[in-house]
Formats: structure tokens, sequence, C-alpha cells
């Protein structure tokens, strides 16, 4: 594609994402609001977040437009002079029974998203997520009620966005690209591999300081707390690369541990775990470097990216 | 007139002693002292602007041009440190030094060798905060919430701890007095409920204090235990829990914005009426507003930690605590507009602050109130979102009714008009360049960039150089600020009346400009007219 088309297509977007709320589930230049996401639970948040929004403009024009309105009309320089009355009684219930029920709406809205969230119960699949100083490790536990053993690997930023990262570099972070996409810092060497249309639990903890997982794609971030084991949970929809970045400050590198997840249809994951097992039975556990990727990835693939670029140790 | 309680032709016997040292470095006046409260304020303003000066220009472009991400930590941790403990806290002490004797009728605060020393303990407590910039292990980066265990990787632990021990120490020293000043010095006739907003504000603010400083303080000690004494209440493996720490902290924490925030609702309770030419809207429910918010603070502090993984009771609760807060709220901003409504205004530099505070603080409570959401604060949570958020609250809130303060009694402290002119450029920059800083972090936040990193990917890039051009502006803003006060004390020929202001009321306007040494000696004698709220009926 050209990069003209990019461009329009970009403009779009953005005008999508004004007024939509955007179908765009990675950071897109000009984005105005909160992705819709792509899970079964991701519109929770967005939707809230618009309502809120928008009652919040609402009130806005109705407070700010009193305001000046008076500015303009009680103005001295216009004549103005200055009533004596200091109360009234029947506004003031008013103004304050108004915002209770407001909130009220507001608060019944989030109880139901988030005992949605909560419910972790009936989960196909388990993986439990590690955060480091600074990277993250994904362990694959369980698998459509399957313990899984030895299926787990590192993920951390790849090395182009690694290299052009270090201080006066002089590398150009727009050159950090993977299909068009810029990727820079955003992308890893090893993505989390996971199924569409599956019921996936996440186990969270961490193994030095506290960390955050969060893909704004899946509408959540949780805190990755060592000693701690925290649970959440995703339903992706749609196969596609969705990236995020370690959320809670961590240290130096807390901007530089960023989550890619690859979500593929079943049966490809199915045949991604097959090779991942296979990978790790004959070898000594100190060689834990796959032999190979998933082949089929392109099939599905969708519009926006491969994960990791074929540059990456992902060749193996 | 109460005019004639104050003796302001007997200078040589009580003036202000002529030795530079024992004026300021012992002085036991309640003015001195704000204005040293004041001064440090505003040098640690610079300080802490310049910090942020720093992270902006880190930010202005993906990539990074100018430190190390490690540097860039300790400056965001020092930024707000130093905004917090040093400018925004200590310029409400400092007006309240010197305002609450002045608008209570009081001769000075009630201990004032103690105010001295709470004053004193801030120079030190900040030069050690500061030093550990300079030393071998840097300063500390774990961020201003100093959550455990990563605030224990840094070697500053130790005088981190002993600053922050310093600063409480101070605030809580500076709250006892301010109480006290209140509840044992107004003047004859100055009940509880004729108060001024601005004296109520700092009486519950300063009960805020000793509630939660010793909070910090208990936090802080168990850091330090952590660290150098084999403790584990945080560390995991020793049987602790690091979630424990951000209970405590944010315990005290929440209260901790408020009593950021009380008193500029005190000082914005004084502005409007008085440029408005009309009493304050509601006098008893803004003092019951900011009681209630000041309750309400005490029982949301986890809305900060809503992605640690709280059960979801517990999350349920805080949020519903949290989205109470708002309402409050609301009434006091519908009180301010209602104060302007049938007024006759004028629009001087503290009425133009005080203005674009209601605004900009509404916003910021808008935002607040989306981040109450616990499923939406699952997307916002430690995103720029946040950032633009307490900003919002912060600076044009704290910040914006602090500088409304200065100029609204800068005559009646120096005798002299500031440049009213001058006054209006520093306002009209101040306001524009404040939302290009902030605004576009909102959009920031929602598009999923994460607060405190150095670097950022390119989609991040457009909005990211807006905010720091906004940024940079804004804090060439101030200079004008600098500007404007350095002529109004030294260079100013224009005298200030007694009573600055057309429309102002209040004891503090009875005495003249500038404010004799000693005020009050004798008690005055109270008005109902005179106080800035009128007769409060009912
Ligand atoms: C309507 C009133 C308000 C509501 C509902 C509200 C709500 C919140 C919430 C829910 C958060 C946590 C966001 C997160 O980390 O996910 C937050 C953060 C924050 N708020 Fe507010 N807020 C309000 C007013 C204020 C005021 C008046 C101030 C200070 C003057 C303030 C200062 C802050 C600060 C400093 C933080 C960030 C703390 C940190 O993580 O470093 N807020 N607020
Ligand atoms: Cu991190
Ligand atoms: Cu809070």
């Amino acid at each position: 594609m050209t990069s003209g088309g990019i461009r329009i297509k970009a403009w779009v977007a953005t005008i999508c994402a004004l007024f939509a709320g955007a179908a765009w589930a990675n950071p897109e230049p000009g984005q105005l609001n909160m992705t819709r996401g792509v899970t079964e639970w991701s519109s929770e948040p967005y939707f809230l977040n618009n309502v809120a929004l928008g009652v919040c403009i609402v009130i806005g024009i109705v407070v700010f437009g009193a305001m000046f309105v008076a500015m303009f009309r009680f103005r001295k320089s216009r004549g103005a002079v200055a009533e004596k009355w200091s109360h009234n009684t029947t506004l003031e219930v008013v103004w304050t029974t108004i915002p209770v029920i407001i909130l009220i709406v507001l608060a019944y809205l989030a109880t139901g998203g988030l005992k949605s969230f909560a419910d972790t119960t009936n989960s196909q699949m388990t993986v439990k997520v590690t955060g480091f100083q600074w990277k993250w490790r994904y362990d694959y536990v369980e698998y459509q009620g399957k313990a899984l053993d030895k299926v787990g690997f590192m993920s951390k930023l790849d090395k182009e966005s690694d290299e052009t990262r270090q201080l006066k570099s002089g590398l150009d972070p727009n050159a950090v690209k993977v299909d068009g996409y810029n990727t820079y810092l955003i992308n890893v060497d090893e993505p989390l591999v996971v199924p569409v249309g599956t019921k996936i639990r996440f186990v969270i903890t961490a193994g030095d300081v506290i960390h955050s997982w969060w893909v704004p794609a899946l509408g959540w971030k949780m805190d990755a707390i060592p000693g701690i084991v925290n649970a959440a949970w995703t339903n992706i929809k749609e196969p596609g690369v969705y990236r995020g970045q370690c959320a809670e400050l961590c240290g130096q590198d807390h901007g530089f541990m960023p989550i890619v997840v690859k979500a593929v249809p079943k049966a490809e994951f199915e045949q991604w775990l097959a090779q991942k097992q296979q990978a790790a039975q004959p070898q000594p556990p100190a060689q834990q470097q796959p032999a190979a990727p998933a082949p089929a990835s392109s099939s599905a693939a969708p519009k926006t990216a491969q994960a990791a670029a074929p540059a990456t140790s992902h060749q193996g | 007139m109460a005019h004639a309680a104050t003796h302001d032709h007997h200078d040589d016997h009580h003036g202000a002693p002529k030795n530079f040292f024992v004026r300021w470095c012992m002085s036991t006046n309640h003015k001195d002292i704000g204005t040293l409260y004041l001064v440090f304020s505003l040098l640690m303003f610079f300080i802490g602007g310049s910090f942020a000066m720093v992270i902006r220009a880190e930010l202005f472009k993906p990539g990074l041009q100018l430190v190390q991400p490690y540097f860039f930590n300790e400056m965001t941790t020092m930024h707000a440190l130093v905004m917090i403990f040093g400018a925004v806290m200590p310029a409400f002490v400092g007006l309240g030094n010197w305002m609450i004797p002045l608008m209570i009728g009081a001769p000075d605060m009630a201990l004032p060798r103690m105010n001295n020393l709470s004053f004193w303990i801030l120079p030190f407590a900040f030069t050690l905060l500061l030093s550990t910039l300079f030393m071998p292990g840097g300063g500390p980066a774990g961020g201003w919430t100093m959550y455990p265990p990563l605030s224990l990787q840094g070697d500053s632990v130790a005088p981190l701890v002993f600053a922050v021990h310093l600063m409480g120490i101070s605030s809580i020293m500076g709250a006892i007095n301010i109480i006290a000043t209140i509840l044992n010095m107004r003047a004859p006739g100055m009940d509880l409920l004729k108060m001024p907003v601005f004296v109520w504000s700092w009486l519950i603010t300063a009960f805020l204090l000793i509630a939660v400083m010793p909070v910090l303080a208990g936090a802080v000690t168990m850091l330090l235990t952590d660290k150098y004494f084999g403790t584990s209440f945080f560390n995991a493996a020793g049987g602790g829990d690091p979630v424990l720490f951000q209970h405590i902290f944010w315990f005290f924490g929440h209260p901790e914005v408020y009593i950021m925030i009380l008193p500029a609702f005190g000082i914005i309770s004084e502005v409007i009426p008085t440029f408005a030419r009309k009493p304050i809207f509601g006098y008893k429910a803004m003092v019951f507003a900011i009681a209630s918010i000041a309750f309400l603070s005490f029982i949301v502090w986890a809305h900060h930690m809503f992605a640690v993984g709280l059960p979801l009771g517990a999350e349920i609760f805080f949020m519903y605590a949290t989205m109470l807060i708002a309402v409050p709220t609301g009434v006091k901003v519908f009180n301010w507009v209602s104060t302007m409504w049938g007024g006759s205004m004028t629009f001087e530099t503290p009425m133009l602050f005080a203005v674009a505070f209601v605004i900009l603080f509404t916003i910021g409570g808008f935002s607040g109130l989306m981040l109450a959401l616990v499923p939406a604060d699952f997307q916002y949570h430690d995103s720029y979102f946040v950032v633009a958020h307490f900003h919002y609250v912060l600076v044009t809130g704290a910040i914006f009714a602090i500088i409304a303060a200065t100029y609204y009694w800068l005559p009646k402290w120096t005798g002299h008009m500031y440049s009213e002119f001058w006054g209006k450029v520093h306002f009209w920059n101040s306001v524009i360049w404040v939302n290009v800083l902030f605004f576009p972090q909102h959009f920031l936040g929602l598009a999923g960039m994460p607060r405190r990193i150095p670097d950022y990917n390119v989609a991040f890039a457009n909005f990211n150089m807006i905010s720091s051009i906004g940024g940079f502006l804004f804090g060439a803003s101030q200079l004008i600020f600098l500007g404007v006060l350095v002529h109004a004390v030294w260079f100013s020929k224009k005298k200030a009346a007694d009573r600055v202001w057309e429309g102002a009321k209040g004891l503090e306007w009875t005495v003249p400009s500038p404010a004799p040494y000693h005020t009050f000696e004798l008690p005055p004698v109270i008005h109902e007219d005179e106080l800035a709220h009128g007769h409060v009926e009912d």
C-alpha cells in the first residue's frame, strides 16, 4: 500500500475515532477516544466511557453556559447592579437531587460491567502471566481442561525498538514498522499466542516489583504483584495482533516492556500449541527456544500486522 | 469602624526588627512567617517546574534525546514531591498564616514560636530531598507514591523517608497552630458560622492534615525498616504484602489531595463574591459541602487501587463512595455560579483566575467522575488520562487558586497595586497554555499511553508535541508572574487603598495597606454587613 493510501486511511480512522469511537484496537495517530476493543467484555469500559463523557458534556454545557451568560449579563460595565439574595432552597434541592439521580444511573451501569468482569469461572484456558524487570513471562497452564507443561516463554521488547530507543541512538522511531504499522516500543520478540472465541483466564503475578498487564483492546489492566496472584479473563472475538504496555512504574525500563497478544483461530492455535509442546518434550530444559513458528499464521492474519517482524528471534 | 483597632503609628515600638537575620530567621510574626512560606513555595514552584520542563522536553518527540530513563523517573518523582509538599501545601499554609489572623480579628497565630519552627523545618527537608539528586545512587525514582518493592530498590530511601518525616512534622505543627488560632483567637462576635469560607476551609483542612500525616509517616517508616532493619511489612517473600502499603499510602493520599484543594475552594469563595459584589450564595451549604467532602475523603482511598485485584465488594463500595463526592463538589460549583448570577461583575486578575478555576477545576472533576467508574478505570488507570485529570484539579485548581489569592491579597501585603495589565497578560497566557499542555493528555490516555514513561510509540507523537509546546509556554508564562510580583513589591508606585477592591468585605480590608506589623492588638468590633457573606439567615 502506498504511504498516501495509509495516510488517507489514517485520516478516515481519525474521523471514525472522533465520532464512532474507533474500530481501532491499537493506538492510532490522532486517536481521540478509547478503543471499543475486540473482546466479549471490552465494550463495557468503552460504553461507560462514552456515557459518562456524554453526561459530563451535557452538565458542562449547562453549567458553563449559565456561567458565561452571567459573566455577560451581570457586568458592572453594562450597568448591572448587584442583587442581595444569597439563598434559594428550591434550587439547591434541585441541583443536589439531579446529580444524585444521574450518579445512580451511572453506578448501576458500572456495577453490571464490574460483575461480569469479576466472573472468571467457566474458562477454557489458563495462562499465567509473570512480570519481571523488564519483560513478561507467559506460561500456558491449561487448555480445554488439559494441564499443559513446559509451554512457556519470555516476551521482551523487540530488537529493533530496543536499538532505536537507546539514548541518542540516531535511529528513527518512525522507521520501526511491521507491515506499515509503526510498532516502536509496542512490539516483542515473541508474542502471547491465544485462540479466539475462547474464555481465557489469566493468572497474573510478578517476580520482583509490581507491574501491570495492559492491552487496551482487551479492555482492562491488572496489576502483577509479587506474592499475589490476580485473576482476570478475556474472550477475544476477532483474530488480530493486539498491543499494550506495562502500566505500573517498575523501574528504569518501565516504558520498554510491551505486551503483544496474537489472537488466532482455534485450529491454528492448537497447531501452534502442539508444536510448542513437541519442541519442549525431547530437549533438555536448558534449550527453550521453539524450533519453528506457526506456519499458517498468514492465512487468518488481520489487516494490521503480523505479530513479530520476521527478523526477530521468533524465527528461531 | 474597625480601623481604629490598629496601631500603625507605633512602628518604632513594635515594628519589624531591623536586623535581617532576627527579622526573618527568628520571626514569630504571622505576616513575616506567611511571607517566608509564600516565597519558599514560589521557589519550589520554579524548581518543581524546571523538573517538569525536563520531562516535557524528553517527551517532545519519540526516541530518547536528552536523559536516561532512570533520570527521567527521578524527575517525575521529584517533580511531584516538590510540587505537592514544597509548592502547593506551603503556599496554603503561607496564605493561612497571613490571612487567618487578619480575617478573624486575631493579633497573631496562637503558637508563634511553633509557627517559626514549622516553617524553618521545610528548607532543611527540601535541601535533604533535593540533595539526593547529586548523590551517587541518585534520587528517589519510584514515583511520589513510593510503592514497594520498587521504591526499596533505590539508594535514597533513607533521605527520602527522613525528608517526608520532616515535611509531615512541619505540616502537623502548622495544622495544630491553625486549629488553635481559629478556635481560640477569634474576635468577640466572630462566631464560627460568621467566619469567612477561607477560614472554614482551612479549619477543616487542618483536621485532615492531623489525621493523615501520621499515617504517611507510618507508611514511610515501614519502608525504612523493610529496607534497613529486616522487617517484611511489604515484602511478600517474608510474609508481607506489597498491597498493604498502597492501602496505607492512599488512606493518607486521598485526604491529601483534598488538603490541596479545600483551601482553594475557600479562596475562590472569597474572590468571586468580591468581584461579583454579591454575597456568597449558600454560605452554610458551602461550609457543609467542604465538611462532607472532607469526611468522604477518608472512605474512598481504594479508588486509586481498582487494578490491584480488590474483591468485587470492595470495588463496588469504593466506586459508590467516590461517586458520592461529586455531589458536594457539584454543590460548590453551582453555588459559585449562582454567586455570579445577579451580581455586578468586574474582571480584575484575581477574578479571571477564579473564573478559570471554576471551569477548569470542574473539567478535572468530570474526569474524576469518569475515573470512578471501575470498568472504565480498568482502561484509564495509570494512563495519561489520569495525568490529565490530576493536573486539571491541581494546576488549574490548586495552583490557579493560589495565584488568584496572591493577586487578591498582594496589595494588602505590599501596600502597592500590581500591574493589572501584566497580571492579565499572565492570566491569558497561563489559561491558554495550560489547556494546550493538559487537554491533549486526555486523548493520549484514551489511546493507550501509560503514564511515567520516558518514550512512546509514534502514534502518540502529535499530541505529545502539542502538550510539550503548551508546557514550555506555560512554564515561561510563570516568569511573567515573577515579574509582576517583583514589580509590585519593589517598584510599583501605585498605592493600594485599605479596601483594595470595591466589593471586598471582611476584616482584612479594615486594616491599612500594607498591613502593619501588628494588627488587631485590640479586637475589632464585628459588623455583620462587613462580612463577606453578608447576613447568614436561617
Ligand atoms: C469529583 C471529584 C474527584 C473524583 C471523583 C476523583 C477521582 C479520582 C480517581 C478515581 C482517581 C484514580 C485514578 C486512577 O489512578 O485510576 C484519581 C486520581 C487522582 N486524583 Fe482525583 N478525583 C476528584 C478530585 C480530585 C481533586 C480535587 C484532586 C486534587 C486537588 C485530585 C487529585 C488526584 C490525583 C493527584 C490523582 C492521581 C494520584 C496518583 O496516582 O499519583 N482529584 N482521582
Ligand atoms: Cu512497568
Ligand atoms: Cu483519590
